[in-house]
């Protein structure tokens, strides 16, 4: 391992570094990191960038490995990373897409004024922290038997719009309307299955949360009335994923590529990237469990939207004048995706992995509802507690740089242990509320990790997205009340 | 073979951007393993009654010690998430690196701060030690 510093880049735009194939011995890429000055120093504090080289010597990767400006050390793939590789003998790496498969943010927009909404916010953050099951170890309403669980990983939102959880507008404005094809329960183990039929419908715990945003600015008038975005107007951000059933299925296919690697003779730095070629058996059968477990996080999150708008109905039902909540988009950000990209001008198919990276698809795709065609595909950025969200469009300039991607969050700059050694958890959940932020949280070791201190600056990770070129600002959110698991 | 409460030293957490990174030691692979599954339970803030639990077999079989080692973790977080219960009283014997025998006692837990969502192989070495041997698990949280 070579330590990385800044003047191993080269700097290709203001906001564009690349780190070349000599770099290392085995590198297949480059790397290539979307930061400004600032941001780049936080990605070189910790092993993120070496977490991305060691991503670049992956078989059959495409262009480059991108890292976002939000990056931050994971656990073999950095946390805001996206890697391609090319289709039929390219290589799928369950660790590269991650434990949480289809972790992803949902938001919903509604017609209700902050003002008008004032009084009853700590009432709607009581309803929503009892109506949205979340923790540890902490199941669901629904009894799902092990029929109705195959079908969820077959049909994914669809499964919930049968179910009465969902409208058809909810599901048109979902990535792939809440379903990937090509699952399979068979590729799926007992263990998952058994994890994953009490969850259905449950937050979680760690930094999985519902929040109730007020829209604070626009930036693009003519997509956030087509989102339904108006300053000063409640939205709700959803951010969940696929629980302890994707959880189990990556644990699953870690394991049993670890042989895989050496069969096909992969030479790897970091056993957790562990990887099997696209068309291998094993990676055939990985991607039909992965599209399970995306599937079921797309009914999870529509099962939640359901909780939120009975949370709303029940505490602003007949106190404001309306009180429905539209969908405006769901987007994965831990998801390896079978994809068409231009190379060089050449139209290639990709899987394209991105592990806390969001899809990012520009104007004209066919796949987004037709009111947002001509605008892009809407990116939902979520920051910390106690500081903005933002609303994105996806743009030409992704769909040329990075794969159709952009950032996912604010990025992590401050480690767990130390985060709960500087702040206090009941502290902190007192200084937000004095802020008028309402939280509801079970755990207040768990809210100290993740206190908006430990994360970058979200303002500055869209300023970079959006000056590169690979998103478009819409809309800033800000929190008035935070349930965490 | 019965492996006693190690001390503290035996496990420490280490900085982790995003997730949880704890070192651990023992004197041989079962007294590794021991601590590292108490660690862990640490980390997640498990809290148990002084009660004894149901003593439990088990046996895995794995590719080498590091697999087994994120066996045997994942093990622990599976019964923390689907039954609420925690290892106690671990009994360990390790065979060649590869098999994993043991008791222990599963006790309920009364309260847990955060759960595990998986045992990572990220930089996952086993490795010799003046006081026997250490690892460093990254768990994904």
């Amino acid at each position: 391992m070579t330590q990385i510093r800044k003047q191993d880049f080269t700097r290709l735009t203001p906001y564009l570094w690349e780190i070349p194939t000599s770099f290392q011995a085995g590198m297949r890429v480059p790397v290539r990191l979307y930061a400004d000055e600032r941001l780049l120093k936080a990605a070189l504090g910790d092993k993120s960038l070496q977490q991305a080289i060691n991503a670049s010597m992956l078989p059959g990767l495409v262009s480059h490995v991108i890292v976002m400006p939000d990056v931050h050390q994971g656990y073999g793939f950095p946390i805001g990373g996206v890697a391609a590789t090319r289709l039929p003998s390219g290589v799928v790496s369950p660790g590269a897409i991650g434990y949480d498969i289809n972790c992803g943010v949902r938001l919903l927009s509604s017609e209700v004024g902050l003002e008008e909404a004032k009084p009853f916010l700590s009432d709607l953050a009581t309803a929503l922290y009892r109506n949205c099951p979340s923790g540890v170890g902490v199941g669901g309403n629904l009894r799902l038997s092990a029929k109705d669980l195959d079908r969820v990983c077959r049909e994914g939102s669809q499964w919930a719009l049968k179910n009465g959880f969902a409208n058809e507008d909810d599901i048109a404005r979902t990535e792939e309307s809440g379903r990937i094809p090509g699952a399979d329960p068979s590729a799926v183990s007992p263990r998952a299955k058994q994890r994953g039929r009490p969850q259905l419908g449950t937050l979680g715990a760690g930094n999985h949360f519902v929040e109730v945003d007020v829209v604070d600015e626009i930036f693009d008038e003519q997509a956030a009335a087509a989102m339904g975005l108006t300053v000063g107007q409640l939205a709700v951000q959803i951010h969940c994923g696929s629980r302890g059933f994707g959880h189990q299925i990556c644990s699953d296919y870690v394991r049993e590529f670890q042989p895989a690697v050496k069969r096909y003779k992969i030479q790897l730095p970091d056993r957790e990237l562990v990887c099997a070629p696209l068309d291998s058996p094993e990676g055939k059968r990985y991607m039909a469990a992965m599209a399970c477990a995306a599937n079921y996080a797309f009914a999870n999150r529509q099962i939640m939207a359901h909780h939120v708008r009975r949370s709303f109905e029940e505490t602003l039902g007949g106190r404001v004048a309306d009180w429905d909540l539209t969908q405006v988009y769901d987007i994965a950000h831990n998801m390896g995706k079978i994809e068409e990209h231009r190379v060089e001008g050449e139209l290639v198919k990709v899987c394209v992995h991105r592990k806390g990276a969001t899809r990012a698809f520009g104007p004209g795709y066919e796949g987004l509802p037709e009111e947002y065609r001509s605008l892009g595909q809407p990116v939902l950025v979520p920051g910390s507690m106690g500081t903005a969200s933002w609303v994105l469009l996806g743009t030409e300039g992704s769909m040329e740089q990075s794969f159709g991607s952009t950032c996912h969050g604010a990025g992590r700059v401050m480690s767990r242990k130390r985060a709960k050694k500087t702040v206090r958890g009941d502290r902190l959940k007192a200084e937000l509320e004095s802020r008028g932020i309402h939280i509801r949280a079970r755990s207040m070791p768990g809210l100290a990790e993740e206190a908006p201190l430990a994360y970058k600056d979200v303002d500055a990770v869209v300023e970079v997205v959006a000056r590169a070129g690979i998103a478009k600002k819409v809309a800033r959110l800000r929190p008035v009340a935070v349930i965490k698991g | 073979m019965r492996v006693p409460e190690p001390p503290r030293e035996m496990y420490e957490e280490l900085e982790h951007t995003a997730d949880w990174a704890l070192r651990v030691q023992g004197r041989d692979l079962p007294a590794l393993f021991v601590n590292a599954a108490l660690g862990m339970m640490e980390l997640a803030g498990v809290r148990t009654g002084d009660e004894p639990g149901e003593v439990r077999r088990i046996e895995l079989q794995a590719l080498d010690k590091e697999s087994l080692l994120v066996d045997w973790l994942h093990e622990l977080l599976v019964a923390l998430e689907l039954e609420q219960l925690a290892f106690r009283e671990i009994e360990l014997q390790i065979t060649g690196g590869k098999k994993l025998v043991g008791t222990f006692q599963a006790v309920p837990i009364i309260s847990m701060d955060k759960p595990v969502k998986a045992v990572t192989y990220n930089e996952l070495l086993i490795q010799e030690s003046p006081d026997g041997l250490e690892a460093t698990v990254v768990f994904d949280v």
